[in-house]
């Protein structure tokens, strides 16, 4: 065995590879010894990682790359070796919001630009009453739940800070804010979107898959230090992870899977939830409508696992758009750099897979480049972007 | 702020005993602009109208993350976050991670005025730390001696001993064994229960 490891997670569902592969024993076949540390934001997360009182992380995958680039926070260079998940995330509305936008709204209500253009109405109709500005609940400035709201309600071109209000709520406190009406509508992981359905306070407008077919969510995260120092852990780490996740994609596992992560001390909500966002059949609605999409949560099929680098600079050109950090070429250098899909692969023995990863399947837009970032962000009309 | 009058601190923190330990030691080291703010509720806007030049805010809390969103301009803030703490002063950082609390500190406030107040902090945190400790372990205590008493009961009834006999018997038991006296205790009572 090697030296125990401390590994911190927020409760949320796309830490389920990680939690599977420590209590399914995974980990430990590896020769590992996890101690699993629920926290309850993602600065502790991000912290405590930073200055090594864990050793690794579920974190958000922009939250990563902006501690590489000393964003918002200490530079502390992070590598990411596994994608814990690609998407995963749904944007929720009030009844009222909801009611709103489905008056305004003018063809296939699952079509992100039909929503955003009802987004569009709603948003004018206010202010021509001289009404509050909607708000919009996202989990970190540094999210991938920020950036696929700006995303989205830009398309139509509402501008996400002058046209509405965002703000930072942590996600246990969502459905609440949403029931009080200090917010009309958020964007969160699972299982809190499910869970303000079943309230009959809240509405599914859209899975993110809608908006972007496939967004890097979250990573496992090591300083790049310690990845550097210790090689072997790291592949451990990976191959542990892998099972894991490999566990959860085979439907025969689904209810012990669901029952593991739905343990207090683990998400803590109830195993059926969990099952709902794991299959990807969501109650969208109070009045009981499904809808289903075999891309709400990838955990590790489609290559899931395997960081690509192209996804970690289109989260780069998001903190750029909405004015976080200035485009340089170094800094696109060390955003890609922060997803290692060469330690996945040495983890895995094999070589790196002849074809590309799939690419975003973003609703609007040109198809990202990596290469042409500034190409890419004067192809949209809102953005605060600057070189 | 204006250097001679004391900046104005903001404690974030949900636990009211805390928050009056760490709110005493500003004042008595003479930092008279204090305001706990123990309401989640639209938080940046209670800080905004409070205006301070440092924050902190308790680790336990997940509203930590929406102190994050001062760091971005935006209209819900005044002045921005200049820094969490000095970019190079790793170890401020690591101690106060370690005592569960953090700081946010506004711009405009000068460096040096910034340790005397987190050094503070850290200190508060760590004493509030250890009260809870020995509170764990003073209630711990307590109830192992219920259960050295059970256990006691037990063993007189089934063997015939004196009170002082059974005592005797648990603690040698104990040394033996390498365990709490406690445990043991424990383990008799589970084992008396089973043989009901």
């Amino acid at each position: 065995m090697t030296a125990p490891l401390r590994i911190g997670f927020i409760p949320l569902v796309d830490a389920a590879a990680l939690i599977i592969a420590v209590d399914k024993g995974f980990a430990a076949a590896e020769g590992l010894e996890v101690e699993l540390v629920r926290e309850v934001s993602w600065s502790n997360v991000r912290d405590k990682l930073n200055i090594g009182l864990f050793d690794a992380a579920h974190l958000l995958a922009p939250v990563a790359i902006a501690s590489s680039l000393g964003l918002g926070h200490v530079k502390v260079p992070i590598a990411a070796p596994f994608n814990l998940g690609i998407n995963g995330n749904a944007i929720t509305v009030s009844p009222a919001l909801h009611a709103a936008l489905m008056e305004e709204i003018d063809g296939d209500r699952f079509d992100p630009m039909v929503t955003a253009k009802a987004l569009a109405k709603v948003v004018a109709k206010r202010r021509k009453l001289g009404a509050e500005p909607l708000t919009f609940g996202m989990t970190f400035p540094f999210s991938t739940h920020n950036y696929q709201l700006r995303f989205w309600m830009a398309a139509a071109g509402v501008d996400p800070d002058e046209d509405v209000r965002l703000v930072v709520l942590p996600p246990p406190y969502m459905v609440d804010s949403l029931a009080n009406g200090h917010v009309d509508a958020f964007c969160v992981g699972a299982p809190w979107n499910s869970i303000a359905v079943d309230l009959g306070i809240g509405h599914i407008l859209h899975f993110v898959s809608d908006i972007l077919d496939r967004a890097a969510e979250k990573v496992l995260a090591v300083r790049q230090v310690w990845a550097d120092k210790h090689p072997d852990v790291v592949a451990r780490l990976v191959r542990a992870a892998v099972k894991g996740a490999e566990f959860i994609e085979n439907p025969a596992n689904l209810i012990e899977a669901a029952q593991i992560l739905a343990q207090p001390e683990r998400i803590g909500v109830d195993a059926e939830v969990i099952q709902r966002t794991l299959t990807g059949r969501l109650k969208i609605s109070p009045d009981g409508t499904f809808r289903e999409s075999g891309r709400y949560l990838l955990v590790g099929r489609e290559e899931a696992g395997r960081p690509d680098p192209v996804q970690a600079a289109w989260l780069y050109a998001q903190m750029v758009r909405w004015g976080q950090t200035a485009l340089t070429p170094e800094g696109v250098k060390t955003a890609m750099a922060v997803f290692r899909p060469d330690l996945y692969d040495a983890a895995l023995g094999r070589r790196p897979p002849e074809q590309a990863p799939a690419a975003f399947g973003a609703f609007a837009g040109p198809v990202f480049d990596p290469d042409n970032i500034r190409g890419h962000l004067e192809a949209f009309e809102v953005g605060r972007w600057r070189t | 702020m204006s250097a001679d009058q004391s900046p104005k601190i903001v404690i974030v923190d949900e636990s009211p005993i805390r928050a009056a330990i760490l709110e005493e030691g500003l004042r008595e080291a003479g930092f008279t602009q204090v305001v706990h703010i123990s309401e989640m509720q639209s938080l940046l806007a209670r800080i905004y109208a409070v205006d301070p030049d440092i924050i902190l805010i308790d680790l336990e809390n997940p509203s930590r993350d929406v102190l994050e969103a001062m760091f971005q301009v935006s209209r819900a803030v005044k002045r921005p976050i200049a820094m969490f703490v000095d970019q190079s002063d790793s170890a401020s950082i690591q101690a106060s991670v370690e005592a569960g609390v953090s700081a946010y500190i506004v711009d405009g406030l000068k460096k040096e005025r910034i340790k005397p107040i987190l050094d503070l902090c850290v200190s508060r945190f760590n004493a509030f730390a250890k009260l809870q400790e020995e509170l764990e372990r003073t209630k711990s205590q307590l109830e192992d001696r219920k259960i050295i008493e059970r256990a006691k009961g037990i063993l007189m009834k089934v063997k015939g001993l004196t009170e002082d006999e059974a005592y005797v018997l648990l603690r040698s038991t104990a040394m033996r064994e390498k365990k709490k006296i406690g445990e043991i205790a424990q383990s008799i009572i589970t084992a008396s229960e089973m043989l009901k």
